[in-house]
């Protein structure tokens, strides 16, 4: 079973400010973790891997030095690392981003077999857009089992698998075929800590480098800022609101007097939406 | 809790030990700088994550003993299993069997994270360790074969037996015999204390090395052999067989490290087996056991050093915070409102800066002595005798003055937390309780203090010791030069430290020229403390000429507590005569 994971280096937000005049992010001197959310989905390809045999390559787009946390992935574990390097790269929106890793995915499966899953992270914490695991299954036609909680199970000779992913108001039971796209939830396994052979490994271990050339990339309009249709026209920091929402305790009274005491309340305080209201109800 | 340091240990390790240069230099095949960071870091959330949050359980419960078996505090046993699932262990562990054969620097940092963490944890490997090198040293083919690999990996645990009732530094006195059995094993008989690790629930096997006599061994220490008393037999295929005729019946109800069981062990009581005693194999040749375990003594003696430099660590990681928290008073730098914390007052920061201080110099000495082992493992010739020497020289340092070191800042500890530091609830006089037992055991600070005089002084015709002077005083002449502000009078402060360690030492090596040991002996004490505050100084000199943010470290250092060289050299000097006088007329029998 070959699995692949796609992670992102981002800056620790934990540790981030912005800057009260010109909103921008302050990156310097921030460090970079692996996106936590793609931990999940490390763990949980890690966790196939170790039950039903097969690779974990981790794949990441990102400068030269996005390669620490490659190694990072490989001192959990991982089996290989390939890093998607490219100044054709920089200033990729998701939709760039899903074309140069689909892309990137195809040549890994050309080139180290083809990939049963490809795991992702439901989101990024510096995006926080969750479109580009979407972009990747599109692109590469793989079944797309978005926000996953748990994977009930594989079977490899059928080639189905059966998820459940958090949905609105419940949990949905998904029967798919691989190879199939999943997006992880979050506090749904924990990352392992790695041995002392497995950071002996990832730091001994060579990082494989593809340029968009060495990926297959013909097609440079569709990659960094020139395949981005993205534009941001402003950031600016919300205000936060001064008031707080009341909880009001139903246990001891009835809703109907309780909300007759609100409307009441509301009215005292602005006697004007009493005509009003009377006014539109049309009485 | 404790967090390891793994920014602090790798600085010093790079920068004031020298393992950069080595590095550099490629003196550790593919060992590069990423891979130390690698390993340092996943040793450091070993330690912080798995280790520290247990400290605390084993220090309240303790190993218990019931029916000759030790079981060990709630949660130990899933920690050990899953620090050798970790591959912990075999850091430093042969490769043809199974280790990764790290350089020893890496070991000891390792070594120190573990032990900051949980003491009680930290040694029990210690001894395994200890174990891996008398047998691959010393040990016949087969031996090697059938325990090395899993006392590498840790599925087996080794241990030490030299201690007897009445051999206690004195190994000469010892008194276990061992028979030859006529079908090359011998029958051990005997009974060992302060057997560390003797008997727990940690592994299913554990393999004792055992010094004895042979029936006709000659008198004193030149009639001790070494033999492996495994506690199972193990089969051809590698599996446990028969119990061995060995025991513990007692542990020692302790003041610290509780979780360490150390035991009383009984060889050949005839408990178990129709023909009594216990069945060991010989080590090495016959009446050479001594030689054998020295070998694994050395590096014993810099991991207890690492004990002293992990518990001043720990301690002083929780008196800081403690400080930040607690308020008290008034203080002239605290513009806040309420009472100031106690960190902004004047004596409690010299008591923590002291303590970071002292810390920081065991530290540079322990990972230096080190540095020493490995570069005399990848040298030849006069290469290899020079940093052979240099560990030697500094070996006796890393010990006595890293575990003192221990003591004097967990007590340091226990102090700035005030009446709470007495209370065990803090854990401040847990550290404390801990720190102590390392001045005494793998040769107590007094007998290191003799190693020193008597046997390291005179290395390489007396010159070693003034060549490793003349290295420290180069450090000193690059502060003065430096020309940097912050420094203040580190300089002078070293000039002056060095040249009395210089005047200390020739006088010691007069003394003992002229055959006048005992007045050498009376002053060694002294004589550690001074070399080792001297050679402390410049390695934090060493360290803030690398990164100018240890500067105010290392100046306060230098003229706040470089100052006690002084009055060590008049004890050194002046102090042997007005000792055996008073010694005389007041406390021998």
């Amino acid at each position: 079973m070959h699995i692949v994971v796609c992670i992102k280096q981002v800056p620790d937000s934990a540790q981030i400010r912005v800057h009260p005049v010109t909103n921008t992010i302050m990156r310097q001197g921030v460090p970079t973790i692996i996106n936590p959310y793609d931990l999940f989905a490390l763990e949980e390809a890690l966790k196939l891997r170790d039950v039903h045999g097969g690779e974990v390559t981790v794949l990441t787009m990102g400068p030269p030095m996005a390669e620490d946390s490659l190694r990072k992935a490989l001192g959990y574990g991982a089996d290989r690392a390939v890093l998607l390097t490219d100044r054709y790269f920089a200033g990729s929106d998701t939709l760039a981003t899903s074309f140069a890793l689909s892309q990137a995915i195809a040549k890994i499966g050309e080139t180290f077999g083809r990939p049963d899953i490809v795991f992702t992270g439901k989101q990024t914490i510096d995006g926080d857009t969750a479109q580009v695991g979407p972009g990747i299954a599109k692109r590469l036609d793989l079944s797309q089992l978005t926000y996953v909680a748990k994977i009930a199970s594989i079977d490899l000779d059928t080639r189905e698998i059966e998820v459940a992913r958090r949905a609105e108001g419940g949990t949905q039971l998904l029967k798919s075929r691989l190879p199939c796209l999943i997006t992880m939830l979050e506090d749904t396994n924990e990352i392992r800590r790695g041995s002392l052979q497995q950071a002996l490994c990832a730091a001994r271990s060579q990082v494989v480098k593809w340029t968009a050339a060495d990926a297959g990339i013909d097609d440079l309009t569709r990659c960094g800022l020139r395949g981005s249709p993205t534009v941001v026209k402003r950031v600016f920091a919300p205000t936060a609101r001064a008031e707080r929402a009341a909880q009001i305790d139903t246990a001891e009274r009835g809703l109907q007097d309780i909300a007759d005491e609100l409307i009441a309340d509301i009215l005292t305080r602005r006697p004007a939406l009493e005509h009003e209201l009377a006014f539109n109800s049309g009485t | 809790m404790y967090r390891a340091p793994v920014e602090d240990i790798a600085f010093t390790l790079k920068h004031v030990a020298g393992m950069k240069s080595a590095l550099d230099a490629g003196r550790f095949g593919d060992l590069g700088e990423d891979l130390v960071d690698a390993v340092l870091g996943e040793a450091g959330r070993f330690a912080t994550e798995e280790v520290a949050p247990l400290y605390k359980i084993g220090d309240e419960q303790g190993a218990v003993l019931k029916d000759a078996a030790v079981t060990m505090p709630p949660g130990w046993k899933e920690l050990y299993r899953r620090w050798i699932d970790g591959g912990w262990n075999a850091l430093s562990g042969p490769e043809d069997h199974g280790g990764q054969a790290l350089p020893t620097m890496l070991g000891v940092a390792a070594l120190e994270m573990w032990n900051s963490a949980a003491m009680a944890f930290g040694i029990g490997p210690t001894l395994t360790m200890g174990a891996v090198e008398a047998l691959d040293k010393h040990a016949s083919e087969a031996l090697k074969a059938t325990y090395l690999a899993k006392l590498v990996s840790g599925e087996w645990m080794g241990t030490m037996n030299l201690t007897e009732p009445q051999a206690g530094s004195d190994l000469a006195a010892l008194r276990s015999r061992a028979e030859p059995a006529g079908d090359g094993t011998y029958r051990i008989f005997g009974q060992k204390i302060f057997i560390t690790y003797g008997e727990h629930d940690f592994t299913d096997n554990i393999i004792h090395l055992v010094l004895a006599r042979l029936p006709d061994a000659p008198a004193g220490t030149r009639g001790i052999s070494l033999f492996l008393v495994p506690k199972f037999f193990v089969n051809d295929d590698g599996s446990l067989g028969a119990r061995n005729d060995v025991f513990c019946s007692g542990l020692e109800h302790k003041l610290g490290i509780h979780a360490s069981p150390t035991c009383t062990m009984i060889y050949g009581d005839g408990f178990q087996g129709a023909r009594p005693g216990a069945v060991g194999w010989l080590i090495g040749e016959e009446n050479k056991g001594l030689a054998c375990m020295f070998t694994m003594m050395n590096n014993a003696r810099l991991a207890v050093g690492m004990q002293g430099v992990a518990v001043a660590e720990a301690a002083t990681q929780k008196a800081i915070a403690y400080a930040n928290e607690r308020r008290q008073g008034k203080a002239a730098d605290y513009a806040g409102a309420g009472m100031a914390p106690i960190v902004h007052h004047p004596d409690v920061q010299r008591n923590l800066l002291t303590m970071k201080a002292l810390t920081q110099t065991a530290r540079a000495i322990s990972y230096s002595c080190a540095h020493a082992i490995d570069m005399a493992r990848v040298s030849d010739g006069d290469q290899a005798s020079h940093w052979r020497d240099r560990a030697n020289l500094l070996t006796p340092l890393a010990k006595a003055f890293s575990t003192d070191v221990g003591v004097e800042v967990a007590s340091l500890g226990v102090q700035v937390h005030g009446g709470m530091g007495f209370i065990e609830e803090t854990g401040a006089a847990a550290f404390y309780r801990d720190a102590r037992i390392a001045p005494i055991y793998e040769g107590t600070n007094g007998i290191q203090a003799i190693d020193l005089v008597t046997r390291k002084l005179p290395l390489g015709g007396g010159e070693h010791v003034h060549g490793f002077i003349g290295e420290l005083a180069a450090v000193a002449n690059a502060v003065r030069t430096s020309n940097l502000q912050g420094f203040g009078r580190t300089a002078d402060a070293l000039d002056a430290a060095l040249g009395d360690l210089t005047q200390a030492t020739r006088f010691l090596q007069k003394l003992s020229a002229d055959g006048r040991s005992d007045e050498a002996l009376a002053g060694a004490t002294p004589y550690l403390r001074l070399i080792s505050l001297a050679a402390g100084g410049a390695y934090l000199a060493r360290g803030a000429l690398a990164d100018q943010d240890r500067i105010a470290l290392c100046r306060f250092f230098a003229e706040n507590l470089l100052g006690e060289a002084h009055a060590l050299k008049e004890r050194v000097i002046d102090g042997a005569e007005s000792l055996a006088a008073a010694g005389k007329a007041l406390i021998s029998a």
